[in-house]
């Protein structure tokens, strides 16, 4: 089943949700449209519990819409896909495990003819490109919660996927560690280009990682409004203090006003 | 060396204390033994020792070893499926809430002469229980992050129990089994000590009752401590080996 747009790695066609709970239906998505350009990044926010997560679990296959259609790279969605690389807000490391044997968890469960030593080598580079050489023999708990979510970030990209899901990775971290892994994210995406999803509920973040924002309607959501980011060769921090940026900041700000207003009365 | 030393002075200390407060009262050892009675009371009947507590202790474990499979067993069906949960807790409950104590001469009778067999089933049955509930607990509140991270790379139901599922249950089962092991003995010695004719450090502890040998009877009740510290300390060392990564460092 191959669609026919060629650029497009993400589509998100019509899709609708609904969950059963024991007090009835509650349509969460609905009628969402969106597309993610290969080697884009787009960032969805909106109002909290407005189904960002669930948008998250209908694109990584961990869920089936009700109506419409998901697409990776042209293949539609019928289930959990091994093309896709996943992190939460929880980095979700297993504690019993090396950081290394962390990362390497993917290659255990994806097909592959990689080496046990290309395996670790895979993961070593990655391990070194968001800075936590030295600390690959280290169990989770002797790290930083900053370092934990840089290890989950190279455990979702170790497969090479050609999607990557980001569920509000840094919404945990303070704000300076997060401004650090912001700048790891750029770092991946230079080195390891992917198509990416980050839900986030910062303003700040959107504009700073992606190309796009998606703002996303109170529940049941659908796209309200997008913002194309014009691209820096080299963001820096004190961009986010430019005049447009803040532009970008307050417009966006207003559009989640509105997705609030519309959430609350429905 | 400070971890050898000072629980071997406090037990020295403890000794003395007893042998002191015996003297003090002038109580006759029908009342209360004192330690320099044990040795005498063990030295007379030391092979007997030494066979009857091999006799309990391989029994226990034998209990502890078909708790352990069973326990397992009934905690990853009821950890994995909500229906079998709601339809076996209510079961499980009941069959714990029923004082062992009760069950011992019904199953004496049952299996009458079988003695090993009915000691190993007490054992079994007393501690089964905290076994499959700390499994049971353990899988059904793994937080669904965990399993969405390997289902969403296409991992089978068996590869998620595997990888994530049971490791990160282990430290939850040992802490259960350190509790299983010490139902396990009081199931064995309840027995002993009820079955008629009898073998196992139970039965000589019965055998000093009937024959009014008191310092004997204490010196049962050390040689049970020891082999309870013993089994105890099994577990604790495995615990170590299969779920050290749960214990932080205090650093």
């Amino acid at each position: 089943m191959k669609s026919n747009v060629g650029n497009e790695a993400i589509i998100i066609d019509k899709v609708t949700h609904t969950f059963k709970t024991d007090t009835g239906l509650l349509p969460v998505i609905k009628n969402l449209n969106m597309t993610v350009p290969k080697n884009g990044f787009t960032a969805v926010v909106g109002p909290s519990g407005c189904g960002k997560s669930t948008l998250t679990k209908l694109i990584s296959g961990l869920l089936k819409p009700d109506n419409g259609e998901v697409y990776l790279n042209g293949e539609k969605v019928l289930g959990p896909k091994p093309i896709v690389g996943m992190a939460f807000q929880n980095p979700v490391l297993l504690e019993w495990r090396s950081i290394l044997k962390n990362v390497m968890l993917p290659l255990e469960i994806v097909p592959n003819d990689l080496s046990e030593v290309d395996k670790e080598d895979r993961a070593k580079s990655l391990l070194h490109l968001v800075g936590l050489e030295g600390f690959e023999e280290k169990k989770p708990s002797e790290l930083s919660g900053g370092m934990r979510q840089r290890a989950s970030l190279c455990r979702a990209l170790v497969h090479n996927p050609e999607v990557l899901i980001l569920d509000e990775p840094f919404g945990a971290l303070d704000a300076f560690t997060r401004e650090d892994l912001w700048q790891v994210m750029h770092k991946l995406r230079q080195e390891e280009p992917f198509t990416g999803i980050l839900i986030t509920h910062d303003l700040r973040e959107s504009i700073f990682l992606a190309d796009e924002v998606v703002v996303l309607s109170g529940r049941p959501a659908t796209s309200q409004y997008s913002l194309q980011i014009p691209k820096l060769k080299n963001p820096k921090l004190d961009s986010l203090f430019s005049p447009d940026s803040i532009e970008m900041l307050k417009n966006l700000r207003k559009q989640i006003e509105i997705a609030q207003v519309q959430q609350a009365t429905n | 060396m400070r971890q050898i030393l000072i629980p071997f002075y406090a037990i020295i200390i403890f000794l003395l204390f007893w042998e002191f407060v015996v003297w003090f009262n002038g109580w006759p050892n029908y009342k209360m033994a004192s330690p320099s009675d044990l040795w005498p009371a063990f030295w007379k009947f030391k092979k007997l020792f030494f066979q009857y507590g091999w006799d309990t202790l391989w029994r226990t474990v034998a209990g502890l070893l078909l708790a352990v499979i069973f326990g397992v067993f009934l905690g990853m069906i009821m950890g994995l499926s909500k229906i079998l949960r709601e339809a076996l807790y209510p079961l499980l409950v009941g069959f714990n809430a029923i004082p062992k104590a009760t069950v011992v001469p019904i199953i004496a009778l049952m299996f009458v002469g079988q003695h090993d067999l009915n000691t190993i089933l007490i054992a079994f049955m007393i501690s089964f229980f905290p076994i499959a509930v700390s499994i049971s607990i353990g899988l059904s509140t793994l937080e669904p992050e965990y399993r969405d991270i390997l289902r969403s790379l296409g991992a089978s139901k068996s590869m998620i129990f595997w990888k994530i599922a049971l490791p990160k249950t282990l430290p939850e089962f040992f802490g259960a089994l350190k509790v299983a092991v010490t139902l396990a003995f009081i199931g064995t010695n309840l027995m002993e000590i009820v079955s008629p004719h009898g073998r196992g450090l139970g039965a000589l502890f019965d055998s000093g009752k009937t024959n009014a040998d008191y310092p004997l009877m204490f010196a049962v009740l050390i040689g049970l401590a020891i082999l309870g510290i013993a089994l105890y300390y099994v577990v604790v060392v495995l615990e170590k080996i299969f779920a050290g990564w749960a214990e932080r460092s205090s650093e």
